[in-house]
Order: C-alpha cells, then sequence, then structure tokens
C-alpha cells in the first residue's frame, strides 16, 4: 500500500485514478469543540450584583415570612421593623454611642493582646533561650479556654471595663504569638544563606529577612486575633455591662425587643465586616511583592 | 592582581583522619604559574554521617582564573562550593578563601519583598545606593527592570539580577552553583555569554559548579572533575576565547571529560 492511497493526503487527480471514495469533510469525522474566547461568552450580570444576588434573596424571603405571619415578631422581627429601629437607635445616638465603646474595647483589647503576643513570638523566635523559656509556657497557656478565665478576671479586675479588655488581650495574644513565631521559624532558610553570603549582620538579616519573611504569617495572625477579639468582646459585654452593644443587647433582652437584638447583630457582623477589611487593605499594601491571587 | 586572602577557615573539629585511606591522584596546581592564588584548599575533608563527601581534597584557584568544577549529582561538587562560601564549617583542614567573595546559586534566591535594584545593593556598606544599583543591572542587560518585584521577572532576568547582586560587590572570587541550570537552552546560551564577558571585564576568580561539560569548556581556563570526593582529573583548556562548539579540538576535550565522567561518547564506533 503506498501512502497515496491513505485517504486524505492523496490528491484528486490520484484519486480520479484510482476510483477513491470522495473526501469526507473533516467536521463528521473529527467532533470538534468550539473554544469561545473569554470576552465573547456572555458576562452577563456584574460580578457584585450576581454575590449580591444570594443575600438579597435571603432578605426579601425573611421579609415575606414576617408580612405573612408565618415568622412573628416575638421570635424575630420582620427587616422592616429592624430597620425602623435601627433609625430609631440612631437618631437618639444610642447606637453610634454604643458601637463607638464595643469598638474601643475591642481595639484597646487587641492592642494590648497584639503588642504582648507579637513581642513574645519575636524573642521565642529569634533566639533560642527565648523559645525555651516563652513557647512551653504559650503553647501550655493556649490550650486553656479564654473565656472559662472570666470568674478569675472578674475576681481581679471587677466588673468594670478592666476585666473586659484584659479578657479580649488575652483572647487575641495568641493568635498572633502562633503565627509570628511560625512565620519567624519558616522563614525560607535559602534566603538567610543569601542573606549569609551578602555579609548581613544579625540586625540586618533580622530586618530585611526574617520579619518581611514571617508578616505573610503575621497578618494572618492578625486576622484570626481580630476574630476572636470580636466573639471576646460579645463574651466580655454580658460581664455587668454599663454601655456598649452587649448592655444594648442585654437591655433588649429583657424587654423581648428581638429587632434591637437582630439590629445589635447587624451592628456586630458590620463592625467585624469593617475590620476585616482594614486587614485586607493591610494585606495589599505590605504584600504587595506578591503575585496577586485573584481566584476566578 | 593581588588578592587579599584574608580568611582561614580551619575547622575546631579535627576529624579521624585514619579513614583516608587511598585519597587517590591529587592535582594541587593551578594552570596559571606563580600567581597569587584566590582560594587554596589542603586536606580537605567533609563527611556527612558516616559517608565521606569529600576526602582530603587539595584546589588551588589563581587570582583571576576561570575554573569549572565537573562530575555527577552528588559527588560533592556543591558541598565544595558551600565550604568556599562559607555557608558550610563543618569540616577538616585547610581553607583560604578571599575576604571578598559572592555566590550566585541555581536558583536566584532574590528577596522577594525588595526591588530587584534593592536587591542588588543589600548588604553593602553605604546603604542602598540606587545609582550604583542601576549601573550593575544596567551591565547585566537588565536595567528597566530596576523598580519591578522580582516574582515578575522571568527565569532568566532573575538569574541576570542574581549576577548583578554578586557582582556589584567587586568579588576576587565569584561562586557559581549551577547557575544555568534551570534556564531554558536559549536563554542559557545568552547567560553563558554573559557571564563569559562580566568575567573578563572584572578579572576576579571563578569557580562554576556545573553538570554541563560543554558549559565547562565553553567558558573555564580549566575543568575540574570531581569523583568520590576528590579531584579526580583536570583538564587545562587553551582553546582562545570565543570558543566553537563545532571546533575538533573542543569536541575532543569534550569527549575526553565525558569520558571521565564515566559517560560513554561515540558509542557507535570511535569509542
Amino acid at each position: 500500500m503506498t501512502i497515496a492511497e491513505i485517504g486524505p493526503v492523496a490528491t484528486d487527480r490520484e484519486r480520479g485514478r484510482k476510483r477513491l471514495p470522495p473526501e469526507r469533510p473533516r467536521a463528521d469525522g473529527l467532533h470538534l469543540q468550539r473554544i469561545d474566547p473569554v470576552s465573547a461568552k456572555g458576562q452577563g450580570l456584574p460580578r457584585w450584583l450576581r454575590r449580591a444576588s444570594g443575600p438579597v434573596a435571603l432578605v426579601l424571603l425573611w421579609h415575606v415570612l414576617s408580612v405573612t405571619g408565618a415568622l412573628p415578631g416575638e421570635v424575630l422581627a420582620g427587616p422592616s421593623t429592624v430597620l425602623s429601629s435601627a433609625a430609631a437607635l440612631i437618631e437618639t445616638g444610642e447606637l453610634q454611642e454604643a458601637m463607638w465603646v464595643s469598638l474601643s474595647r475591642a481595639l484597646t483589647g487587641l492592642a494590648i493582646g497584639g503588642t504582648i503576643g507579637v513581642t513574645l513570638a519575636v524573642i521565642s523566635g529569634l533566639f533560642r533561650l527565648g523559645e525555651d523559656m516563652v513557647d512551653a509556657i504559650m503553647q501550655m497557656m493556649r490550650t486553656v479556654p479564654n473565656v472559662a478565665l472570666i470568674p478569675l478576671l472578674i475576681i481581679w479586675f471587677g466588673i468594670g471595663e478592666a476585666p473586659k479588655i484584659a479578657l479580649i488581650a488575652l483572647a487575641t495574644a495568641f493568635p498572633l504569638y502562633l503565627n509570628v513565631y511560625a512565620g519567624i521559624r519558616n522563614v525560607d532558610q535559602s534566603l538567610i544563606e543569601v542573606g549569609r553570603t551578602l555579609g548581613l549582620s544579625r540586625l540586618a538579616m533580622i530586618v530585611n529577612v526574617v520579619l518581611p519573611g514571617a508578616l505573610p504569617s503575621a497578618l494572618v495572625g492578625l486576622r484570626y486575633s481580630l476574630g476572636i477579639a470580636w466573639l471576646a468582646l460579645v463574651f466580655g459585654e454580658q460581664i455587668n455591662a454599663t454601655a456598649g452593644i452587649g448592655y444594648l443587647m442585654a437591655n433588649a433582652r429583657e424587654f423581648f425587643q428581638t429587632d434591637v437584638i437582630v439590629v445589635c447583630l447587624v451592628v456586630y457582623a458590620l463592625l467585624g465586616l469593617a475590620v476585616d477589611f482594614t486587614v485586607r487593605t493591610l494585606e495589599k499594601v505590605f504584600l504587595s511583592w506578591r503575585p496577586a491571587f485573584n481566584g476566578t | 592582581m593581588a588578592t587579599s586572602v584574608q580568611r582561614n577557615l580551619t575547622d575546631s573539629r579535627p576529624q579521624a583522619s585514619s579513614a583516608m585511606l587511598k585519597p587517590g591522584p591529587q592535582i594541587v596546581p593551578s594552570a596559571v604559574a606563580e600567581t597569587a592564588n584566590a582560594v587554596r584548599v589542603r586536606g580537605l575533608s567533609r563527611r556527612f554521617g558516616s559517608r565521606d563527601v569529600l576526602q582530603n581534597l587539595n584546589v588551588d584557584i589563581a587570582a583571576g582564573e576561570f575554573v569549572a568544577l565537573l562530575g555527577a549529582s552528588g559527588c560533592g561538587k556543591s558541598t565544595l562550593l558551600r565550604i568556599l562560601a562559607d555557608l558550610d564549617r563543618e569540616f577538616s583542614g585547610d581553607v583560604e578563601v578571599p575576604h571578598r567573595r559572592a555566590v550566585a546559586f541555581q536558583a536566584p534566591r532574590l528577596l522577594p519583598w525588595k526591588t530587584v535594584w534593592r536587591n542588588v545593593v543589600l548588604g553593602l556598606p553605604g546603604g542602598a545606593d540606587r545609582k550604583r544599583a542601576l549601573e550593575a543591572l544596567e551591565e547585566v542587560g537588565i536595567g528597566h527592570r530596576a523598580d519591578q518585584w522580582p516574582k515578575v521577572l522571568s527565569g532568566g532576568e532573575a538569574q541576570r539580577a542574581s549576577l548583578a547582586r554578586a557582582l556589584v560587590r567587586e568579588p576576587d572570587l565569584l561562586l557559581l552553583d549551577e547557575p544555568f541550570a534551570a534556564l531554558d537552552a536559549l536563554t542559557r546560551i545568552k547567560a553563558q555569554e554573559l557571564v563569559g564577558e562580566l568575567w573578563q571585564r572584572h578579572g576576579c576568580a571563578v569557580l562554576l559548579v556545573t553538570h554541563d561539560v560543554e558549559e565547562a569548556v565553553l567558558l573555564s581556563d580549566r575543568v575540574l572533575v570531581m569523583k568520590d570526593g576528590i579531584i579526580a582529573h583536570q583538564e587545562v583548556i587553551d582553546l582562545p576565547r570565543q570558543r566553537d562548539v563545532a571546533d575538533p579540538v573542543f569536541a575532543k576535550i569534550r569527549g575526553n571529560l565525558l569520558d571521565c565522567l564515566g559517560v560513554r561518547h561515540g558509542t557507535h564506533g570511535n569509542s
């Protein structure tokens, strides 16, 4: 068999001479798939709109259930009631004041706890002696649930602001400690070697190689700490609060005001979001050297 | 060129030297006669656990000499380079290297959180001197990348930046640890040419660790072949520069070296 007899290679002249069947259109034999470029595909709704549609649908369902009476106001107030009571709380200035009190509690606690956590992590991350002194203690204390310390904190600090802030500080110190410590210890060894071949002093090595290398991990720790700060805040504000979101909530509970409770929950969520946004911005600024990963 | 040999790295841990039973042929003198040595190594041994990676090894590199170190994987050539770079002091023997030395590794190893130019001048006395960094980057042909983050450079560009970082220190000894191994074939040819040019301009001694025989013959004054922890063979390359891979003398040297490495060349007849 010569090559000329193998279908598609045969020229028309040969085909005529040897009476080969006419060449079939390719697409019949091969199953071709059309690959469209991204721009040609209907993008449809913009991304933010698609993402917003889920929460909006949920709120709509909530509204419908409330209006039809399937969800009684004593169990959960409807969105319209929540909105109007939020408006009322804002008008009297109660909500803003409570937010401010709660936010400053959380941030003060975080500042204290974060300073402690980062300082200890740097000590035990950089020095063998520090590791031996600090790490064992931290690993041991980290297993105690923070909330279980509330009775002790009340005995030590009374029932004012101090135990609330102490609780938040305690809770936030650990995630930062663990992540900063791990970050320092996991700095790429090959970069440390480069630092040595470049003749960096110990201080220059820490400033130029070790700490920047630990920064991504430290920011993860900060995010964890912020999440926990909020949790600790909610628990802390149960301790005889006379101001703040927790106080608003406790009052509302006395009078079965589910609408106010929902407003407070929403405020907690919004504060959490705002803080998370802040950390993301910090990451964008400090980690701009990393190739961006935006997902798809 | 006067090389200031300031360091005498002598390991404090004495080692049982009775283990060196058959040190084998040792090549000592450098190709360039009676000039100051940039590297002087005597009786260097290094063991990892029970394995002797370097056994009573002697090497000299003359100031300004380009030496290539060939050898199969795991023969100890990178270990030798790391000892010369003062990254490993767990050895026994006498090692003298210039105080001013620089290393370029197989991976560029740029600090990802510093822009390219800051990487280049990191650790130089006198702080971050942008002008000096730019000169060094221009010299390796990537001046336009000075303000980028290292992560956005291509492999070849990053390796050039790494070379710039090494050369900006005006080293008397440049240690290259398989710097072209991770580059694609076309980029590698360009990078090899660049290293040849830079060496001629800077006049520093170079130790190039590689397992590419052609690269070794192309660039160096002298090729050392390492086997079982010693220098088993050396080949002085006195071909004129701008060497031609197709030159029969070049091919013959390459053949010799491949034989030395235990790779049969030309199995079809010409042995």
